[in-house]
């Protein structure tokens, strides 16, 4: 099952991963606070990922690995 | 599990020290995947500018050297003349490359000096504050333009594509965005392409690539792209203003 | 010894560059050094080497601080006003420890000035040849052959204490031809440059060269590195030529050009039984203190002989101290003093020893 793993602490919650996400899987943890301040981003749903990459490559801080099969 | 995407080899592991939102950071990982996809990491020397991305030495693993405001073209010539097979690129902001390096750009360009030169516009100032760049467009709003561009005093933006593709010494002009996922994949063919073509020895290659600066346009990271659709793109329109192979072809 | 031939000061120069190993040379046509230009066009496609004529100065100090960076030996010239232009890349030369030959053969100012031989920008060489702290060696010579035998040793200086050199010849110099032996073999091996960013080659660590150091700390640290560097060159570089010195009672203290011209003058104030005699600096930066302080105590005074309003005079004041009165001549905008002009501003002072 695909999946991405996002660097907490290198997002700076910029929001473009989730425009990029066609399935809108990823949202800000409103609840979460990194060390650089920022919310970062999180993916909702792992079961409903497709490893599409799109949030990677719009990731201007490279904080977004994607796995898959 | 596979990874299908991690951050490229010839990219460093550090954080970029750029405000969320900015495409700088989208930029350096294409040429950075371009350089890994040709392997030529251990012979490519890259140049950083003066402006935001004047830190750019620390984010690429190839050999850097960092230049004066505009000179990067310059230097890049003393590097590629003393190896031709270096693989030499120059990263630079809209102010470093058509304002005080306007002379070094054309001269460089005009002699086909065999280059990649990776050119960042943002129609703004970003390291300073949000000054009126040379491609900012007019009535733009920025700090020594706080009634916008009045182009009877301030002039007209520069066109740098179009005002390049002129010289017979060009070998590739192509304006692309990363805006959304499309343009991002666009863009990375268009920065692979102008490394082979250096590595071809065709000549100066020169990708446009038209960014946002969400911080001193005063805009989110998503309304800045869409600000850069709206008012950017019609001004620079996208497109291959030269490819010595393959001709123009414009969006 | 070598055949020897007879050449112009800015071609001997040229070729002795391409004798010590240099094949990258970037400049712009500017007067009075032109010569050095076409010469090394004319030569470095024939040796393999790069000759480029850059937009402007500024480009060309760029284009060698590239090349420098990539690790070759590499040269530009250029006079007064242009100097000025290159002053930008000359700092960032400076300031991220590259080596590379910068030649100036001097002209008049301010401004365009004039195109005649002068020696008004030894403050400029030697106090700041762009902002920032940092030193440049200097050489001066006085002599066709002394250019060509300063070149390989500016080249051997700058890659040992990796900074940038500056050969300050003049319009004269630049210009006038003497019989010269050029090196008889060429150098063949140049040194190793660990720090050049010419590739890793998946080997190494990658190199930066750079001059931005945005934290204050680190940055006063390099500084301090790098003036210790400074001072052992202030200890173990100073060169001078010491003429007639040991029983003088008046030393005249003059570099380049106008040291010809005073060499001449204690000549026929010898012949009249003035005891004077000279140190003439071949290294304008270090300057050459201990010369003066070795013959601080014997004279009792000194004469600065310049082609400028009065320059290089401050050096000799801050190295005399004090001690001993020192007297300055120069003539300027492009004129060169004759010795007869010196030799009356010797008996001026002579008469009142």
């Amino acid at each position: 099952m695909p999946t991405i793993i996002v660097s907490e602490n290198i997002c700076k919650g910029c929001e473009l991963c989730i425009d990029a996400c066609p399935r809108g899987l990823i949202i800000l943890a409103k609840d979460k606070i990194n060390s650089k301040g920022y919310h970062p981003a999180y993916l909702t749903d792992p079961s409903q990922c497709t490893g599409c990459r799109s949030c990677a490559m719009m990731c201007p801080d490279v904080a977004i690995t994607v796995e898959g099969d | 599990m596979a990874t299908l995407f991690s951050k490229p080899h010839a990219m460093a592991d550090v954080p970029l020290h750029y405000c969320p939102g900015c495409t700088h950071g989208i930029v350096h990982r294409l040429i950075a995947e371009a350089i890994d996809d040709l392997g030529i990491e251990g012979r490519t020397i890259g140049i950083a500018p003066v402006g935001c991305s004047v830190f750019a030495y620390d984010y690429f693993n190839c050999d850097m050297v960092e230049a004066a405001h505009g000179r990067a073209p310059a230097v890049a010539t003393g590097i590629k003349r003393v190896d031709p097979d270096h693989v030499v690129f120059t990263y630079q902001g809209d102010g470093d490359l058509a304002a005080i390096g306007t002379a070094e750009t054309v001269h460089a360009a005009t002699r086909g000096e065999n280059i990649t030169v990776i050119f960042i516009n943002n129609a703004i100032y970003g390291m300073t504050g949000g000054q009126m760049a040379p491609t900012s467009l007019p009535g733009q709003v920025t700090q020594t333009t706080p009634y916008g561009r009045d182009v009877k005093t301030a002039g007209y933006p520069i066109r740098v594509c179009e005002m390049l593709s002129t010289l017979d010494g060009v070998a590739l002009a192509q304006r692309v965005t990363v805006d959304c996922v499309k343009n991002v994949r666009t863009a990375k063919k268009a920065i692979k392409k102008a490394f082979e073509y250096q590595i071809e020895g065709l000549g100066y290659s020169i990708v446009e690539v038209v960014s946002s600066c969400p911080t001193n346009w005063g805009l989110s990271p998503k309304d800045a792209l869409e600000w850069l659709r709206q008012n950017m793109l019609p001004y620079y329109p996208l497109g291959v203003y030269k490819d010595v192979k393959e001709g123009e072809s414009r969006e | 010894m070598s055949e020897r031939v007879l050449m112009k000061g800015n071609e001997a120069l040229a070729e002795a560059a391409i004798s010590a190993g240099c094949r990258h040379f970037f400049g712009y046509p500017i007067t009075p050094q032109t010569e050095v230009a076409a010469y090394m066009a004319k030569r470095m496609p024939k040796v393999g080497g790069t000759y480029l004529q850059a937009e402007s100065e500024v480009s060309a100090i760029n284009m060698v601080l590239g090349a420098s960076s990539a690790g070759a030996r590499v040269m530009t010239s250029s006079s007064s006003p242009g100097i000025s232009l290159k002053s930008e890349g000359i700092s960032y030369l400076a300031g991220s420890d590259l080596p590379a030959l910068i030649i100036n053969v001097q002209r008049a100012g301010p401004g365009l000035g004039g195109i005649q031989p002068s020696q008004a920008d030894y403050w400029q060489a030697t106090r700041s040849t762009g902002h920032g702290d940092f030193h440049i060696l200097v050489l001066a010579p006085s002599t066709v052959q002394e250019m060509v035998d300063l070149v390989a040793d500016a080249f051997d200086l700058g890659d040992k204490y990796r900074m940038p050199v500056m050969i300050l010849s003049d319009g004269m110099l630049g210009q006038m031809m003497e019989p010269v032996s050029l090196p008889e073999k060429a150098v063949e091996s140049l040194p190793e440059k660990p720090w050049a960013t010419n590739g890793h080659k998946n080997q190494r660590k990658h190199n930066v060269i750079n001059s931005l150091y945005i934290n204050p700390p680190e940055l006063e640290t390099l500084l301090h590195e790098r003036y210790k560097k400074y001072d052992h060159i202030n200890k173990t570089e100073q060169r001078a030529e010491e003429y007639l010195t040991d029983d003088a009672d008046l030393i005249i203290v003059a570099y380049g050009a106008s040291s010809r011209v005073s060499r001449s003058a204690i000549d026929m104030a010898r012949a009249e039984g003035i005891k004077v005699g000279m140190i003439r600096p071949i290294t304008l930066w270090p300057y050459p203190v201990d010369y003066i302080e070795k013959n601080v105590n014997h004279v009792n005074s000194f004469l600065c002989v310049e082609m400028s309003m009065g320059q290089m005079v401050d050096d000799v004041r801050l190295a005399v101290n004090g001690r001993k009165p020192v007297s300055f001549f120069g003539r300027t905008g492009g004129i060169i003093p004759t010795p007869i002009e010196v030799l009356n501003e010797i008996k001026k002072i002579a008469g009142g020893i």
